[in-house]
């Protein structure tokens, strides 16, 4: 095995087995971004069919019932199978690099947990084949989703229980990782800001997905088994979902827009040419929002009726949030203030992303405020709020971070010519889409309607919201041409693409190997890698151990095999309330291949195989030619 | 990884630790016990809002339906298996791998007692027309104990798998963290047990 490192050319076969079997964090990082970039033009599909329906009153494009499956699979595709997996991508592809490891602390898990995401993602899609798509919105609450008839809000509840028991998988890894693989020298104040928020976010994964668990399961056995927890007439209480979910739902938000707040942390100091302002700070504020994250949830609940004491405690948690928050801007602002600032496009998705998010967080603090929380409560304000949020904070992180590590990824860098394109068609679309429907909001226009009578005052501003949708199309569709010409382009084989890297991950030649640094690297400071620039280092690093045998993870096919268990078993659990008599024993068979193959992970001693160093050193030779990693 | 032959005096103090899986173990194990305390704390919360709920006119309700002399024989049973996995880990520690498997054999064996008290508990609760769909209460006292009793089955399948697999070849650097691990995990069932008792019987009992 160890030997394929310096073999030239596989079979498809010989690749495709490589990627099922693969427990290297860079191909898994590829994987996820692979498949968040699918789910993501899916669901972006969805929202533009949407839009289009709501282009001109009264249209009939599609039908309510359509539109309601429509709404619902956009939400939960782009929150858990989009956005989530490709900042998986990036925690995958950079933390190891960025602390200096070889690989993360449980690379079996970290394929575990990609093929449960990818099977969950996949079986949730199969709705739409199999007797519709859930109808009852992202957020699928009990007096909704009890009483949908098909299968729809099924596929919704097993699916996301799959992927969900990945996502919490791979959140734990990420920990362990940090906390333990860490190079010498690496201490916690001297991580990058990246690595942080991937820790503070894994550990809102480790507290926000167990009541999420639980919701699914207490909404599965009441669909599927009778269970009576949410049935008022058998003594259930359907405000139990909303509680669980949003006690898991209000962290989600801060699980992907920490590390989006970690990738302009990298971002904006490699373009400013300067330190990132106020480190330790920013550490602080991260934790504070995490911790805060959990006080929070109620306020998506204040019309529910939990009284006005609870809603003023939970208005004051929520404004309290802005404040860590508005450090981190302002930190952000101070590092750009006095740098040496070079426009390319990352650092143009920076640019646009700070007044973008600034208006997001704002409308969110009005909301907070119960009383105006009761005029704007399921209105199209709160679709412009949300939108501004993760629009403006995460996804111009994703694309503005696919630009800027493409070339650790891929050895290739994406255009900047087309990307400087996508950002303003993009950029452009996305105010055109959702600044205006905060006035829609305003109006009184409520969100999640299928069509609206004409002459309300709403025509024009959806016909302009509609041809901004369009436009983000055209945005994400020239990326995607980018990223087909790039496959094509040349390799780069160089180090530190930007020019101004400061942390490790930019200290490492591109091709990176399959093992990473070939010595563990000794870190001397905050910023390493321009540490060692500063000082004249031209090898990149100087190192903590000398050149010896790399210890490596095997490869193994298991984790696919417990994940497609799972998938199986969710079909039994899926047909059992309509009778087949296949049903159970399906269930059944499904849960015995995965205890099946955890058993046989647990009793088959996987020792992992050592890199010698010859082997090292031709790999090195190989990729970089005579001299190696100089 | 070469096998090394151990003795007593050369066996490192803390073994489950001494090698850098050892260590991604231990502090992943105790990372995982973080989010199953999560996972219990919403079902707790779950039982607590649905306790004593039901179609109108239900019969059954936790003052007249539990007994507290079979919820302290398990508490007993349990308990008494986590001092033995105690124990076990006391002669980890010291080398002696034969120490090791009787006290974790003799914890199972006292899981299994558990074990079979539960099925029986369930079994006659649902012999008295109180099963899982019967109301609200019904379901969150199954799904919450149930949770528990699930908990436990996984936590026996995995102690015997250590004790089956390792019975031959004594211990090493490679095996002390899984079983040290595995008595990590034997420990939590074990506090969540004790939460259960307090929350469910006693405050149920007692109204």
């Amino acid at each position: 095995m160890s030997s394929a490192a310096v073999t030239n050319k596989k079979g498809f076969g010989a690749t495709l087995w490589d990627y099922l079997t693969t427990v290297d964090h860079k191909k898994l990082g590829v994987m996820y971004l692979f498949a968040g970039t699918l789910f993501f033009a899916i669901a972006g599909f969805e929202a533009l069919l949407m839009r289009l329906q709501l282009m001109i009153p009264n249209n009939d494009f599609v039908s309510a019932g359509t539109f309601n499956e429509l709404l619902t699979m956009h939400g939960t595709t782009m929150l858990f199978l989009a956005a989530t997996p490709l900042l998986f991508g990036f925690m995958n592809a950079i933390v190891p690099l960025q602390i200096g490891a070889r690989d993360v602390a449980f690379p079996f898990l970290n394929s575990l947990g990609f093929w449960l995401f990818f099977l969950g993602a996949l079986f949730l899609h199969l709705s739409f084949f199999l007797g519709g798509a859930p109808d009852a919105g992202w957020t699928n609450y009990a007096s909704l989703a009890l009483y949908s008839p098909g299968h729809g809000i099924d596929f919704y509840v097993l699916g996301l229980q799959i992927s969900g028991a990945g996502t919490l998988i791979s959140g734990i890894n990420f920990i362990v990782t940090i906390i333990t693989m860490r190079a010498p020298g690496m201490t916690f104040m001297r991580m990058p800001l990246f690595t942080w928020t991937s820790l503070i976010s894994s550990a809102l994964i480790l507290f926000a997905f167990p009541p999420l668990t639980v919701g699914l399961f207490l909404m599965l056995v009441d669909r599927m088994f009778e269970a009576n927890f949410f049935d008022h007439t058998m003594g259930g209480n359907t405000i139990i979902w909303e509680h669980l979910f949003w006690i898991f739902g209000h962290p989600e938000v801060y699980i992907l827009v920490l590390p989006a707040f970690g990738l302009f942390s990298e971002i904006i100091p490699v373009f400013a040419r300067k330190r990132l302002f106020g480190y330790s700070s920013m550490v602080f504020a991260t934790i504070l929002i995490g911790f805060l994250g959990f006080m929070v949830w109620a306020h998506h609940m204040f019309t529910t009726g939990l009284g006005a004491t609870a809603n003023a405690i939970f208005a004051v948690a929520t404004m309290a949030i802005a404040v860590p928050t508005g450090m981190k801007v302002f930190n952000w602002i101070m590092t750009i203030w006095g740098g040496s600032v070079k426009v390319t496009v990352p650092m143009l998705y920076a640019l646009g992303f700070i007044p973008s998010f600034v208006a997001g967080g704002v409308t969110g603090v009005m909301q907070a405020a119960a009383p105006l929380d009761y005029q704007l409560h399921d209105s199209y304000f709160i679709v412009a709020h949300f939108h501004y949020v993760i629009v403006g904070g995460i996804v111009t992180a994703i694309f503005g971070s696919m630009h800027f590590y493409w070339p650790i990824m891929f050895n290739r860098a994406l255009s900047e010519k087309l990307g400087v394109w996508t950002f303003w068609i993009f950029f452009i679309g996305f105010h055109c889409t959702f600044f205006i429907q905060h006035f829609l909001g305003l109006m009184g226009m409520p969100r999640r309607v299928f069509t609206f009578q004409a002459d309300q005052g709403w025509d024009l501003f959806n016909f302009i919201s509609s041809i901004g949708a369009i436009l983000m199309a055209i945005g994400v569709i020239l990326l995607v041409i980018n990223i087909i010409i790039t496959a094509k382009s040349k390799p780069l084989n160089c180090r530190d693409y930007w020019g101004d890297g400061r942390s490790l991950e930019w200290a490492i030649k591109t091709p990176v190997p399959f093992y990473n640094f070939k010595q563990t690297p000794l870190v001397r400071g905050y910023d390493p890698y321009w540490l060692e620039k500063h000082e004249g280092n031209k090898e990149g690093m100087i190192y903590a151990e000398p050149l010896g045998d790399i210890h490596m993870p095997n490869n193994s096919i298991l984790p696919l095999v417990m994940s497609i268990g799972t998938f199986v078993a969710a079909f039994g659990a899926l047909y059992h309330p309509d009778g087949k008599a296949w049903a159970i024993p399906v269930l059944i068979l499904g849960l015995a291949i995965t205890v099946g193959a955890m058993i046989v992970r647990s009793v088959k001693d996987d020792l992992g195989f050592h890199v010698h160093v010859e082997e090292v050193i031709a790999t090195e030779e190989h990729l970089y030619g005579k001299g190696g990693n100089k | 990884m070469e096998e090394t032959k151990f003795t007593p005096q050369t066996w490192p103090d803390k073994p489950e630790q001494a090698t850098m899986e050892g260590k991604n173990k231990f502090v992943g194990i105790w990372i995982f016990i973080c989010s199953d305390i999560t996972l219990f704390a919403s079902v707790f919360a779950t039982y607590l809002s649905l306790k004593d709920k039901g179609p109108a006119g239900m019969e059954f309700s936790a003052a007249s339906l539990f007994e507290l002399p079979l919820a302290f024989v398990m508490t007993m049973l349990l308990l008494t298996s986590s001092l033995t996995s105690v124990y076990a880990m006391y002669h980890l520690k010291n080398h002696n791998f034969k120490g090791v498997q009787i006290w974790m054999s003799i914890t199972v064996l006292l899981g299994l007692g558990f074990l079979a008290l539960e099925i029986y508990e369930f079994y006659h609760y649902v012999h008295l027309g109180f099963g899982y769909t019967q109301s609200a209460f019904s379901s969150a006292f199954f799904t919450l104990v149930g949770t528990h009793g699930l908990h436990v089955v996984i936590g026996l399948v995995w102690i015997v798998c250590l004790i089956v697999r390792n019975a031959r070849r004594g211990l090493s650097l490679y095996n002390a963290p899984k079983y040290y691990a595995a008595s990590i995990f034997w420990h939590f069932i074990d506090v969540i047990w004790v939460f259960i008792f307090t929350v469910v019987y006693l405050m149920g009992v007692l109204g």
